[in-house]
């Protein structure tokens, strides 16, 4: 792991109107990581990951990328940077098949025509990679499942050969071997090299495939933890903000059932 | 939308990616969608997409052969060459303004000033070259220029201010309806000299019977030359190709088609002009919306804004363009019309023009929820409605009839799309 992070987050602030969505935020983030990113409801996770995805522009603080400070003002900036984004929402086309899907936006031309042999030889073989297993390229997204979905959407997001990939939520609506496979993918990633900053509200993920966590509650840091050395109560009341709360109250009185 | 013509086996993979090899058997899924090679695999896949109401374009065809034989069998001048070929004629200028509006509905929005826009385009021609004395090629571009421009001014206010499509073009019918009529002046009508460029659009016919037939001969030769070489080019690729079976009956399709009609156009007139000119028109725009990076666009913004914003798309410049399309169409559609009526005057671009358009468009099989459809819908769409309305014309069947019939084929069509619609949710191909 290089001492200088890929991304790194100073002092970050946003408003939105009478809203601080963002007070003061740091993040760090370094190449072949897992870096969680958890929160309760309201807590300004996605806020966040708008910010470093140029989909609003910060109102305070610095942006360091490789250790120099940028401007990311516009969606095409983060892309410009090598940051990819894979939203809770996914963004994928219906109509469109996959390979036009995983190539929106950066088709592959050839004397400025679409290069349509090339993108399915391509979308193939970085589906193959990935272990990625869909019924066929040339189908529309619309006839896919959900997992499917999440697949290829992150596979999308290897295509420009990023260096942060960062996931919303990625197996928010997924089942259990979907999420398996996710989770199989995110470990991919990093074996590869790229920095990843997955948010979830997912315990049991976070534990499987992160290395590092960072609890954002009411828009602050509140502590950023490695996952190896850190129990799931300690993370929990750092997300919630105190010891004494409905959560671990539950866990007490289990425990204590336990004992008896 | 078309699915992959070959089994995968793992063999493939170990050619094209010794790394993946390993781990090939995991890497295809059960549910695979695969084609046997043949006749038999060909059957399966028609069944297959059959029950997914994948039906394309057949309801319009099935239609608009009923529709053939109806009429032909209520007067027999229906499929005469001469009734035909005037069909082919006067289809142009709705087919043309049906283009535009197509490039509208895949954004899933829609224009209603296409009419108007027209009539202003078919007046500027005529108050330019025949009042003022404007060198008609040049009051022609001026004209289609205008178009574009009234176009690009709707998508404006669509795209950067955020008023509904809807509600902008409605204002647009009204407002160009009357700077139309306002730069026709109190005469009304202006007579176009039917040997000038307008006129010519629609009664200009290449005599030679060499030209429809080397029309047919080159479409033919063309598709089959394009489709063999992608083919090729995909195999080489190892990814799955269309086998040549596949494209030799394609093309033998398009050929009986091709040299059909153009044995009927040489028994009548020749190759009309105008039907060359929308060929042409339909070519381009097939090859711009599916084959460049402009197209793909389009279809992306009517499959998600969200995502298309996201991808790095220039949404407001991509819609902006869209209804200036849109306008640029109309406008071709408006000289089209001129020239049939050979003149500018007060009724261009009312009546059930705009209707015409949009129904041409949904009856060819463009949807109206965006992301789905052809620019070669258009021209299914106006041989449904032109067709209907000849055939109602020389049976002698008045105007309102003729709106109640092409009422209820745009209705049948719109339920058989909704249904088959349905089928494809339930299958998953929606």
């Amino acid at each position: 792991m290089s001492a200088t992070p890929v991304l790194a987050l100073r002092g970050v602030s946003k408003r939105f109107g009478a809203v601080q969505a963002l007070t003061d935020v740091e993040l760090e983030v370094h190449a072949g990581e897992v870096v969680a990113l958890v929160g309760d409801n309201g807590a300004g996770k996605s806020t966040l990951v708008k910010t470093i995805a140029g989909v609003h522009p910060i109102d305070e603080g610095v942006i360091e990328w490789d250790g120099k400070t940028v401007q990311i003002n516009k969606p095409h900036d983060a892309q410009h940077l090598g940051i990819a984004t894979v939203y809770q929402d996914l963004a994928l086309c219906d109509n469109i098949d996959v390979v036009g899907n995983l190539y929106l936006g950066r088709e592959l031309q050839k004397r400025g025509v679409l290069d349509e042999v090339e993108m399915e030889r391509r979308s193939r073989e970085l589906l193959q990679t990935l272990s990625i297993r869909i019924p066929s390229v040339r189908i529309p997204i619309a006839s896919l499942s959900g997992g499917q979905r999440q697949t290829v959407a992150i596979a999308r997001s290897m295509l420009g050969a990023p260096k942060l990939v960062i996931l919303d939520e990625p197996t928010a609506a997924l089942g259990v071997e979907q999420t398996a496979q996710v989770l199989d993918l995110v470990e991919r990633l990093r074996e590869r090299g790229h920095a990843v900053l997955l948010i979830s509200h997912n315990m049991a993920d976070v534990k499987a495939v992160a290395d590092k966590v960072a609890v954002l509650r009411l828009g602050r840091n509140n502590g950023v933890f490695e996952v190896k050395t850190t129990s799931q109560e300690e993370i929990i009341s750092a997300i919630t903000g105190a010891t004494d709360n409905a959560v671990t109250r539950r866990a007490a009185r289990s425990n204590g059932e336990a004992q008896k | 939308m078309s699915i992959d013509k070959t089994s995968v086996t793992p063999d493939d993979h170990a050619v094209e990616n010794p790394e993946a090899a390993a781990g090939a058997d995991v890497a295809v899924d059960p549910r695979l969608l695969v084609r046997e090679r043949g006749f038999a695999g060909y059957l399966d896949e028609f069944k297959r997409k059959m029950r997914a109401g994948d039906l394309g374009s057949i309801p319009v065809v099935i239609g608009l052969i009923v529709i053939c034989v109806i009429f032909q069998s209520l007067n027999s001048a229906f499929l005469s060459a001469e009734n035909l070929n005037n069909i082919a004629v006067a289809m142009v200028a709705t087919g043309m303004m049906s283009v535009g509006i197509i490039f509208v509905l895949l954004l899933g929005e829609i224009d209603l000033s296409v009419g108007s826009v027209s009539g202003v385009a078919g007046a500027i021609t005529a108050v330019l070259s025949v009042t003022n004395g404007v060198n008609e090629w040049l009051s022609v571009l001026i004209a289609l220029a205008s178009g574009a421009a009234i176009g690009a001014i709707h998508g404006f206010f669509f795209a950067r201010i955020g008023a509904p499509a809807f509600a902008v073009t409605l204002a647009g019918l009204l407002f160009w309806l009357g700077f139309m009529l306002q730069i026709l002046g109190e005469n009304g009508t202006i007579n176009l000299d039917s040997d000038g460029v307008v006129g010519k659009l629609t009664t200009y016919y290449f005599s030679d019977v060499a030209a429809a037939y080397g029309l047919a001969v080159v479409a033919v030769a063309l598709f089959f030359v394009t489709s063999f070489l992608d083919s090729r080019r995909r195999e080489a690729a190892g990814i799955p190709a269309r086998p040549l079976v596949d494209i030799v009956v394609r093309t033998a399709i398009l050929a009986v088609v091709a040299f059909a009609a153009a044995i009927m156009f040489n028994q009548y007139k020749g190759l009309p002009l105008a039907l060359l000119l929308f060929i042409l028109v339909l070519v381009i725009t097939d090859f711009v919306l599916r084959r460049t990076t402009y197209g793909r666009k389009i279809f992306a913004l009517g499959g998600s804004v969200e995502a298309s914003r996201r991808a790095g798309i220039n949404v407001t410049a991509v819609r902006v363009s869209v209804f200036a399309i849109a306008g640029f169409f109309a406008a071709v559609g408006g000289l089209f019309w001129s020239s049939k009526i050979a003149a500018a005057n007060q009724s261009a671009g009312a009546g059930d023009l705009l209707m015409n358009v949009i129904a041409a468009a949904v009856i060819g099989g463009t949807s109206l929820f965006g992301g789905r459809g052809r620019t070669w819908n258009a021209l299914l769409g106006v041989m449904v409605i032109t067709s209907i309305q000849y055939g109602l014309a020389l049976e002698g069947i008045a105007t309102p009839v003729q709106y109640m019939i092409t009422g209820g084929v745009l209705l049948a069509t719109v339920v058989i799309d909704s249904i088959t619609r349905k089928t494809q949710k339930t299958a998953g191909r929606a």
